[in-house]
């Protein structure tokens, strides 16, 4: 429970946290709430030589209309996600499904950007923007870069993200499809999901059913191809390979998927 | 007008939620000043031979003052029985999280890194993961005991053909799994040894015992030993005496001549702090078609982890409460209690009670299937009527008093239970997703098991009229402060602003027992009771030869804590005063209170469950309780200590278990991954009154401590049996969690 050693840097910029990065190398790890990488860190799976501390860049942190899109800073923290009167009217998908993370606590700490990055499959977020279809906006030593949300995540806690580069940014168009549901399927209240979907649309993304987040294929093409909703959804599992652990087996979650898609199709219609 | 009985709010709180407590690693006190940190080095295997321990790196580490073995320990303070308990490990481990060795470091922060350094080969032994591996034999953990087993008993009827005459038998082999105590605070412990004596703080629920255990294993005198406990953050039964890391601490402070403090992490808690729990019951229940059962059998195997500390004492309660609530005169129980490569068992809130409880409510719910009579009637036939009381059980408890037909008859009523069953078979005819279930306990407890050990109090009044209470019995959140000071202020008269109770400080209270066993009230303070009487019979005789009146003619003003003659309120004295003239002796009283025999709280549990079918998730709704704990001092902590335990035996039913996988090792050593319940996962709980008094103690009290858990388990368990009945569903064992339920639905889908 008390870390490995390690030497704290702080950034007072994003070209300083840049510029910190470059010099410190592989090991270097960016801290943004923490809620994710301390744990981690506690426990001694995670063994940064260097941190760099990003957490009070409020530079990052913001929610703004920028008329073809809205603009979330990466260090927007996943309670003001919650709060914010313009992603309620504009992409309330996000905003409720940032109320659903984590507990008051990680709510008021954990960021945006630092759960996107941190590339945890069972994570929440990372499924609402695949769902969204959203653009990262990420900086490093040679410039700034725009990654699909499609393509950000590789595997298992990896990104598309370079050593170095920095999630600054996530961009979300406004959807063409008002209709949306976030089902997420705990144990107990502050757990994270043993299921959870994500719909804007027919656009449907699926947390902790496989080794990234992902989008569910097989039910938006089925939905493409005319089937109902119902049918769709008895392809949520189709094409995953869900983890085992102590609440569910492989078969179990593939179920929930299936029971989950469904539900968030048919709230996701009726709010459309 | 008596203050007992009334909403009086706990006078711990306002520090609690201001400054806050003062746990044993909050303590900033000379004596710890320059103390070094203990960090143990656990085991990483369920079973192995130690075959050599390295430390050379660890101990050249900037820091690092010592590093800690076996070796270092007197050979007088090593085990001398067979499956007795070593300080740090000798020769072999029994389970993940065993201590190994302890790093002594001079700041905070290099234990855990000093404690990567220290290489402990290890040869590995198969592992004894569950109960059935432990009865097999194949390994033995201590193979010099010849045996896995470390404890039997039976109790009660052992006749086997008294099933003969039953029209219905139903057998079922059910599990009480394995749970977490999870105190907020977790284990700590500072030592400090110092001109000739150890002083030890330690987060104990005891500790006089703390000290008796201590002085013992260490070979110290008594007197040489002292023990504090400062605040305590909950305990659950986990913290009763001093377990075996703490006492490590106390030894290493004693063999380095020095000051050692340690304070273990969530994780070390999780996999290191004794579980409760752990038993494999079958249960085997006969009847008539009537719904009379006239023969029970409750066998048990008793999981004690990796050494024997109370397992077999807890399955011991357990065969004793077999029978609980019932009229059966052919009950019959045995257990046998064996040992794993598990982390030790010991008790837990009920502690071995809510074992015996879950069982016979469950056979009570299967034999009520097998006849296809409502469960709520089946009970109704075999309660012990309220006129046999007192009342002696098969299995040899005799039950002070009791009235379960009505505590049973009042939660029908609150909670509306026709309506329930109205509208639950609506749901079930709409064939709705989401069903609904009703669970009903009825549950009896035996609360001050050792009534005979009794509890010490001694009162003293000071100079200026204040009193000084000096309790035995240990608080760890119960709020002891606040109803000590009431029972004082309704004998005296004296305000309870001008009570000070004191506990936990073997200084100040030399012989106590403490808290367990829900003992505190009716032998704790019931003692305090008996001091503030006999201390003022003493004032009494002192106000009388003050006055120069006769001391029948005098009476206590106990409104205003005034002595007087009756009706001559120009002759009232003050306690001060009273106590001026007690002279030298002072005024107080020393005693021990003992009972002549335990008492036995009971009551009845009606769960309310909504269970979605289709992704087997249960959801607690509605529960509404009566806890017949008699005489209620208190309603305010009364009520606190029902919360409490009905949400750790929601727990138990619906979410928590702790888990290893097939070589022993945790996989809920983290609160990520061990589901100790929240606040948002309970509903607000449905409390109704009923007060049946005992007469073993004079305020006519029984313990509420584990009421709660031991009523709240069976009948959760039960409502979401209850929930998929119709399905075919008919046992889901604990916990009730949704993989568990839609696994059961699928198995009794498939089975139609």
């Amino acid at each position: 429970m008390i870390p490995a050693p390690f030497t704290y840097r702080r950034a007072g910029t994003v070209a300083e946290a840049l510029e910190m990065a470059a010099e410190s190398g592989e090991d270097a790890k960016y801290l943004a709430g923490g809620h994710s990488l301390l744990p981690l860190m506690k426990l001694r799976l995670a063994v940064p030589e260097v941190l760099i501390d990003i957490g009070r860049l409020r530079e990052a942190a913001y929610v703004r209309d920028e008329g073809g899109h809205i603009a979330i800073g990466a260090l927007t923290r996943h309670h003001d996600l919650a709060t914010s009167g313009l992603l309620a009217s504009r992409v309330p998908l996000l905003a409720y499904a940032a109320g659903c993370v984590g507990d008051p606590q990680v709510r008021h700490r954990g960021t945006i950007g630092g759960s996107l990055a941190h590339g945890d499959p069972a994570a929440d977020l990372p499924a609402v923007i695949l769902a969204l279809d959203a653009t990262l906006v990420a900086q490093g030593p040679g410039g700034t870069r725009e990654i699909a949300a499609a393509d950000f995540f590789q595997g298992l806690y990896e990104t598309a993200l370079a050593p170095g580069e920095l999630l600054t940014e996530i961009r979300v168009k406004r959807p063409e499809s008002a209709g949306w549901s976030f089902q997420k399927f705990t144990k107990r209240a502050i757990d994270w999901a043993i299921v959870g979907v994500a719909a804007q649309g027919d656009r449907v993304a699926l947390v902790n059913m496989g080794m990234t987040p992902m989008r569910a294929v097989a039910v938006e093409q089925a939905l493409a191809a005319g089937l109902a909703p119902e049918q769709a959804a008895s392809h949520a599992a189709d094409g995953t390979s869900p983890p085992e652990d102590i609440n569910a087996t492989a078969a179990y979650r593939q179920h929930l998927a299936r029971v989950l898609v469904g539900r968030a199709l048919a709230q996701a219609r009726a709010r459309g | 007008m008596s203050i007992l009985g009334t909403r009086v709010v706990r006078t711990e709180d306002p520090r609690l939620l201001t400054v806050g407590g003062v746990y044993v690693d909050d303590l900033a006190i000379p004596e710890l000043d320059g103390a070094v940190r203990a960090t143990f080095i656990r085991s990483p295997v369920a079973h192995a031979a130690i075959t050599g321990i390295d430390a050379d790196a660890a101990r050249r580490l900037p820091g690092v003052v010592a590093v800690l073995t076996a070796a270092d320990i007197a050979e007088a303070m090593r085990p001398d029985k067979p499956m007795a308990e070593p300080l740090l490990a000798i020769d072999r481990v029994r389970y993940v999280g065993e201590p190994v060795a302890l790093v002594l470091t001079d700041g905070t922060c290099q234990g855990e890194d000093a404690a990567e350094l220290v290489a402990v080969e290890y040869e590995p032994l198969a592992p004894v993961v569950t109960v059935a591996d432990a009865l097999l034999a194949k390994t033995l953990l201590f193979p010099a005991a010849g045996t896995n087993i470390a404890g039997t008993g039976t109790a009660g009827r052992a006749d086997p053909d008294r099933f003969g005459g039953c029209e219905v038998v139903v057998e079922r082999t059910i599990v009480n799994q394995r749970v977490a105590p999870v105190p907020l605070e977790v284990r700590a412990t500072a030592a400090r040894w110092s001109d000739g004596r150890l002083t030890v703080w330690a987060s104990t629920q005891n500790a006089q015992l703390a000290r008796d255990t201590i002085a013992r294993r260490l070979g110290l005198d008594k007197s040489a030993v002292r023990v504090i406990a400062p605040d305590v953050g909950g305990g659950f039964g986990a913290k009763v005496g001093i377990d075996r890391d703490a006492l490590t601490v106390a030894w290493a402070a004693y063999h380095t001549r020095g000051s050692v403090r340690w304070a273990e992490t969530r994780s070390e808690n999780l996999s290191g702090m004794v579980h409760g729990r752990g038993q494999r019951q079958t249960i085997r229940i006969g009847g008539h078609r009537d719904g009379r059962v006239i023969a029970y059998q409750l066998s048990i195997v008793q999981d004690c982890g990796a050494y024997p500390r109370s397992g077999a004492f807890l399955a011991s309660l357990t065969q004793l409460m077999a029978s609980g609530v019932y009229d059966i005169p052919g009950c019959g129980a045995d257990y046998q209690a064996v040992v794993t490569t598990t982390t030790p068992i010991a008790a837990y809130r009920g502690a071995g009670r809510p074992e015996a409880t879950a069982a016979i409510e469950r056979a009570m719910d299967l034999f009520a299937g097998q006849i296809g009579m409502d469960p709520v009637e089946v009970r109704r036939r075999n309660l012990v009527p309220a006129q046999a009381f007192p009342y002696r059980t098969a299995t040899g408890a005799v039950y002070d008093t009791g009235d379960y037909a009505s505590a049973l008859a009042t939660v029908l009523a609150g909670a509306g239970y026709e309506d329930l069953r109205a509208e639950q078979a609506r749901r079930r005819e709409r064939g709705d997703v989401v069903c609904v279930g009703i669970g009903v306990s009825c549950y009896v407890e035996i609360t001050a098991a050792d009534a005979a050990s009794g509890e010490t109090a001694r009162l003293a009044i000071d100079g200026d009229g204040s009193a000084t209470v000096y309790t035995g019995s240990s608080a760890h959140g119960q709020g002891h402060a606040t109803a000590w000071a009431m029972l004082v202020q309704d004998e005296l008269g004296i305000p309870m602003e001008r009570v000070t109770v004191i506990h936990g400080d073997t200084d100040a209270i030399p012989e106590a027992v403490g808290t367990y066993g829900s003992r505190s009230l009716q032998l704790g303070g019931a003692a305090v009771h008996k001091a503030a009487s006999q201390v003022r019979d003493k004032a009494r005789q002192i106000a009388a030869q003050l006055i120069e009146a006769s001391e029948a003619d005098l009476e206590l003003d106990r409104d205003h804590g005034f002595w007087q003659v009756r009706g001559d309120p120009t002759t009232a004295l003050t306690w001060a005063q009273v106590a001026a003239g007690a002279g030298e002796d002072g005024l107080e009283a020393d005693v021990r209170f003992t009972a002549p025999q335990p008492t036995f709280p009971f009551g009845a549990h009606l769960a309310v469950v909504e269970v979605d079918t289709e992704t087997g998730k249960a959801r607690l709704v509605r529960h509404v309780t009566v806890d017949d704990a008699g005489v209620i001092v208190n309603p305010v902590l009364a009520e606190g200590q029902r919360h409490g335990g009905i949400a750790q035996g929601a727990a138990q039913a619906l979410l928590e278990e702790v888990r290893f996988d097939a070589d022993g090792n945790p996989q809920t050593a983290t609160l990520a991954d061990y589901a100790a319940v929240t606040a948002p996962d309970l509903p607000s709980f449905e409390l109704l009154d009923s007060v049946t008094p005992t007469t073993v103690n004079p305020l006519g009290v029984k313990g509420i401590g584990e009421a709660g858990t031991i009523g709240a388990m069976p009948a959760v368990q039960s409502a979401v049996i209850d929930a998929v009945a119709h399905l075919g569903v008919t046992h889901i064992d604990m916990p009730a969690t949704p993989q568990h339920v839609w696994a059961a639905i699928n198995e009794a889908r498939a089975a139609r």
